[in-house]
C-alpha cells in the first residue's frame, strides 16, 4: 500500500487528510453541482424531467442555456417567503426550547461524578438505536385525540374532553424538540465537561456567590459549546420534513414540505432544485458570517 | 518615630512576644475524605505580616489545609479563626482572604484589566475607583502596559502576575498562596521571590505559602510549617528548621545531611558520646539530650560542616577515614563523596575559595573527615 502511494507522489499525511476531501466532493459538492445545474434549468416531460443545460445548436457551437425563471418564480410567489420564514421561525424556536432544555441536561452531566457520566451520555445517545421515523410515529400514538397523554389527562380528571394535540403546531414544536435534543446536549456537554473548575473556584474567592459565577464565567466560556448545538438543531429543523408532515397540521407551511410538493406531486425538478439552493443560501451566509466573526472575537489559536 | 528609633531594626519575631495575638488561629483541624486522612489534628498560629510557608512533599496535605482557610473545603473537625472571627463554615465568597491559585486560574475570556477588576466589580465599587485601583494593581506588577491583552497572549510568568494582581487588588488581610512559582522557569522563580516578598512587605499583607520547594520556603518565609502525613512536624524559622531539625525528617527533608546511627554511650547534661557502627571513633557532642538510656539516636551533620585533611585528625572523637568516591564541581562550591570503611557514603560540600590550586583532592584519594563538636545535631526520632 505504502509503495503504491508512494509511486504517484502521495505521502501518507497526504492520503489521511484528502480521504475527508474526497468524501465532501463525491457526496457533497457534486451532488450539489447537480442540484445546481437543475435549478437553472426547464421543466420537461421527459425522462429525466428536465431539459439540458447544454446543446448542440448547429455546428461546432455549444449552447449554454440558463433559465433564472426558477429563482424569479420564488421571489415573486409569496408561498416560498412564507414557508422560508416560517421554517426558520419553527426551527429558531425549537432550537431556543432544546437550549433551556439541554444546557442543564448537559450542566447536571459535566458535573456528575465520571463513573455515572458515561452512563447518563449513554441514556442520551440511546434513542439513536431506534429508528428515527418509529420514534416519530410513536409521538402520534401519544399525542393523538384517543392517544396515551390525552387518555391520561383525562383519567387524572384535569380534562373532560381530549385536547386536539396531533396535527397542530405544537406537536411539531414536540417532535422537533424530542428529536434534536441530543445534538444540543452532547457539544454543550463536550464543552461543560472541559471547564477548569478552578475558575469558578477563583470567581467564589474574588467574591462571587455561586449563581454569579455561572453568569460570569461558566455562560460565556460555555459560548462555542452554545453555538455548536444551536447549529447542530437549527440547521436541519429548517429544513425537516418527516415531522411537520407526520406530527404537524397540513396547512403548515414549512419549506421541506413544499420541496416534497414540488419534487414528487408537482415533478417540477428545476423549481425543487431552486428551492434547495435558496434554502441551502440563506443557510450557510449567515452562518459563515457568523463564525468568522466569531473566530475574529475569539482570536486564532485561543483555546485558553 | 522619633521616641523609638529602634523601633525600625527591631526583628520581626511577633511569635516569640507572648502577648501578640495570631492572625489567623487554626485549632485541632482534621480533614478526612473518605477513610483517608488529608490532615490530621494540625494547630497553627500565624502573625500579622508574616510570610509563613507550609512545607512538605505532594500529599502531604499542605493544599488541603490552605484550600480550608480559602474555604473550598470544610474541616471534618476543628475550628479556623480569622481575625478572631470563627471561618470554619463561612463560604469562600465571604471570606476576607483571597488566593493565588498554582493554575493561576485566569480568566480566559477576560482582558488582563477584567481580571484585576473581578473582585472589585463583585463588590459594586464605583467605576472610577476600580480603574483607578486596576491600574495602581497593574504598575505595581508591571503590567500597566499589558491591559488589553488576554491571558493567551502572556507569558507564564506574566500570567503569574495577573493572578498576583487580582488576588492582591481586594486588598485581602491574608493572601493564600498554592505554588506560586512552581510553574516558572528558574530565573525567574528567584526574581520573582523577591518581587514577592517585595510586595509583601509594601501592602503589609499576611502571607501563607504552599509549597513543595524548601528553597522557596527558605527564602520567602518568617517561618515554616513542616509537614508530613497530614501532621505539621516543625514549625520555625528557616534557621532553626535547618540548624535544629526536631527529627531525622526534617534534617533529612531540608537540605541534604549526613545522619549517622548510634547509641549513647556517654550521657552527661554538657556533653554526649555517641558510638555508632559507621565510625571508628565517637561522636561527640557538646550539648546533653534527652533520650532514653540506651535508645537509638541519629546525629545528623550538614555536608558543609564536615573538614577534610589529608593529616589524621589529633583529637579523639568526631572524626573519619574515607577514600574519595566522586567529585561533583560546581563552581562555588564542590561536592565530595566520601566512601567510609563501612560502605557509608557521605556528603560534603567544601567553597572553592582559591581559583585554583594544584593541591585539590582526588579521586580514590584516602582523606579524614573531621567536625566540630557543635556541629552534629542529635535526634531521637
Amino acid at each position: 500500500m505504502k509503495g503504491l502511494l508512494k509511486r504517484f507522489g502521495v505521502g501518507g499525511r497526504t492520503f489521511v487528510t484528502a480521504i475527508p476531501y474526497v468524501w465532501l466532493l463525491v457526496f457533497f459538492l457534486i451532488p450539489f453541482i447537480i442540484v445546481l445545474k437543475i435549478s437553472f434549468s426547464t421543466t420537461q416531460i421527459a425522462m429525466p424531467p428536465y431539459a439540458p443545460l447544454l446543446h448542440w445548436a448547429g455546428e461546432k457551437m455549444l449552447q449554454v442555456q440558463l433559465n433564472l425563471g426558477n429563482f424569479a418564480f420564488l421571489v415573486e410567489d409569496n408561498l416560498y417567503w412564507m414557508a422560508y420564514l416560517n421554517s426558520i421561525f419553527v426551527a429558531g424556536v425549537s432550537t431556543l426550547i432544546c437550549l433551556v432544555i439541554g444546557y442543564p441536561i448537559a450542566y447536571a452531566i459535566a458535573r456528575s461524578n465520571p463513573s455515572t457520566r458515561n452512563v447518563l451520555m449513554l441514556l442520551i445517545v440511546l434513542p439513536f438505536w431506534t429508528s428515527f421515523l418509529l420514534r416519530v410515529y410513536a409521538w402520534i400514538g401519544i399525542l393523538k385525540n384517543n392517544g396515551l397523554l390525552n387518555n391520561f389527562l383525562i383519567w387524572i380528571g384535569a380534562i373532560d374532553q381530549p385536547i386536539q394535540m396531533l396535527q397542530t403546531d405544537f406537536a411539531v414544536y414536540v417532535g422537533i424538540v424530542y428529536s434534536y435534543l441530543p445534538f444540543m446536549i452532547l457539544p454543550l456537554y463536550a464543552n461543560l465537561e472541559k471547564l477548569d473548575l478552578t475558575l469558578l473556584e477563583a470567581a467564589a474567592d474574588l467574591g462571587s456567590r455561586p449563581w454569579q459565577a455561572f453568569y460570569k464565567i461558566t455562560l460565556p466560556l460555555s459560548v462555542p459549546g452554545i453555538i455548536a448545538g444551536c447549529l447542530l438543531v437549527f440547521i436541519p429543523a429548517v429544513g425537516e420534513f418527516v415531522i411537520p408532515s407526520l406530527l404537524g397540521d397540513p396547512g403548515m407551511l414549512m419549506i421541506g414540505k413544499v420541496l416534497w410538493t414540488e419534487f414528487f406531486n408537482n415533478r417540477d425538478w428545476p423549481v425543487a432544485s431552486a428551492v434547495a439552493i435558496a434554502l441551502l443560501l440563506f443557510l450557510v451566509i449567515p452562518i459563515m458570517y457568523f463564525q468568522r466573526a466569531q473566530d475574529a472575537e475569539t482570536g486564532a489559536g485561543a483555546h485558553r | 518615630m522619633e521616641n523609638s528609633p529602634r523601633s525600625a531594626q527591631q526583628k520581626f519575631e511577633p511569635w516569640t512576644d507572648p502577648d501578640a495575638k495570631p492572625y489567623v488561629r487554626i485549632e485541632k483541624v482534621t480533614k478526612k475524605f473518605g477513610d483517608f486522612i488529608a490532615v490530621d489534628e494540625v494547630s497553627l498560629e500565624i502573625y500579622k505580616k508574616e510570610i509563613f510557608c507550609l512545607l512538605g512533599a505532594s500529599g502531604c496535605g499542605k493544599t488541603t489545609l490552605l484550600r480550608m482557610l480559602a474555604g473550598f473545603e470544610r474541616p471534618t473537625s476543628g475550628r479556623i479563626y480569622i481575625d478572631g472571627v470563627d471561618m470554619t463554615s463561612i463560604p469562600p465568597y465571604e471570606r476576607p482572604v483571597n488566593m493565588m491559585f498554582q493554575s493561576y486560574a485566569v480568566f480566559p475570556h477576560m482582558t488582563v484589566e477584567q481580571n484585576v477588576a473581578f473582585g472589585l466589580k463583585q463588590e459594586g465599587l464605583p467605576k472610577a475607583e476600580i480603574a483607578q485601583r486596576v491600574n495602581d494593581m497593574l504598575k505595581l506588577v508591571r503590567l500597566d502596559q499589558f491591559g488589553k491583552r488576554k491571558p493567551h497572549q502572556l507569558s507564564g510568568g506574566q500570567r503569574q502576575r495577573v493572578a498576583l494582581a487580582r488576588s492582591l487588588v481586594k486588598k485581602p488581610k491574608l493572601l493564600l498562596l498554592d505554588e506560586p512559582l512552581a510553574a516558572l522557569d528558574k530565573k525567574l522563580r528567584e526574581h520573582t521571590q523577591f518581587e514577592l516578598i517585595n510586595i509583601q512587605e509594601t501592602l503589609g499583607v499576611t502571607f501563607i505559602v504552599v509549597t513543595h520547594d524548601q528553597e522557596e520556603a527558605m527564602t520567602l518565609s518568617s517561618r515554616i510549617g513542616l509537614m508530613n502525613h497530614g501532621e505539621i512536624v516543625q514549625v520555625g524559622t528557616p534557621s532553626e528548621i535547618y540548624e535544629y531539625p526536631n527529627s531525622r525528617f526534617v534534617a533529612e527533608f531540608i537540605g541534604s545531611v549526613n545522619t549517622f546511627e548510634g547509641r549513647l554511650i556517654e550521657d552527661e547534661p554538657s556533653y554526649v558520646r555517641i558510638g555508632c557502627d559507621d565510625l571508628e571513633v565517637p561522636i561527640f557532642v557538646d550539648h546533653g539530650v534527652s533520650s532514653a538510656p540506651g535508645a537509638t539516636v541519629w546525629a545528623a551533620i550538614r555536608p558543609e560542616k564536615i573538614m577534610l585533611s589529608r593529616e589524621k585528625p589529633e583529637s579523639q572523637d568526631n572524626w573519619a577515614r574515607a577514600i574519595v568516591q566522586d567529585i561533583a564541581y560546581m563552581g562555588d562550591m564542590s561536592i565530595y563523596l566520601l566512601r567510609l570503611a563501612s560502605g557509608k557514603v557521605v556528603r560534603v560540600t567544601q567553597p572553592n575559595v582559591q581559583r585554583h590550586t594544584d593541591d585539590r583532592l582526588t579521586w580514590d584519594e584516602h582523606v579524614y573527615l573531621s567536625w566540630h563538636p557543635e556541629s552534629p545535631v542529635v535526634v531521637t526520632k
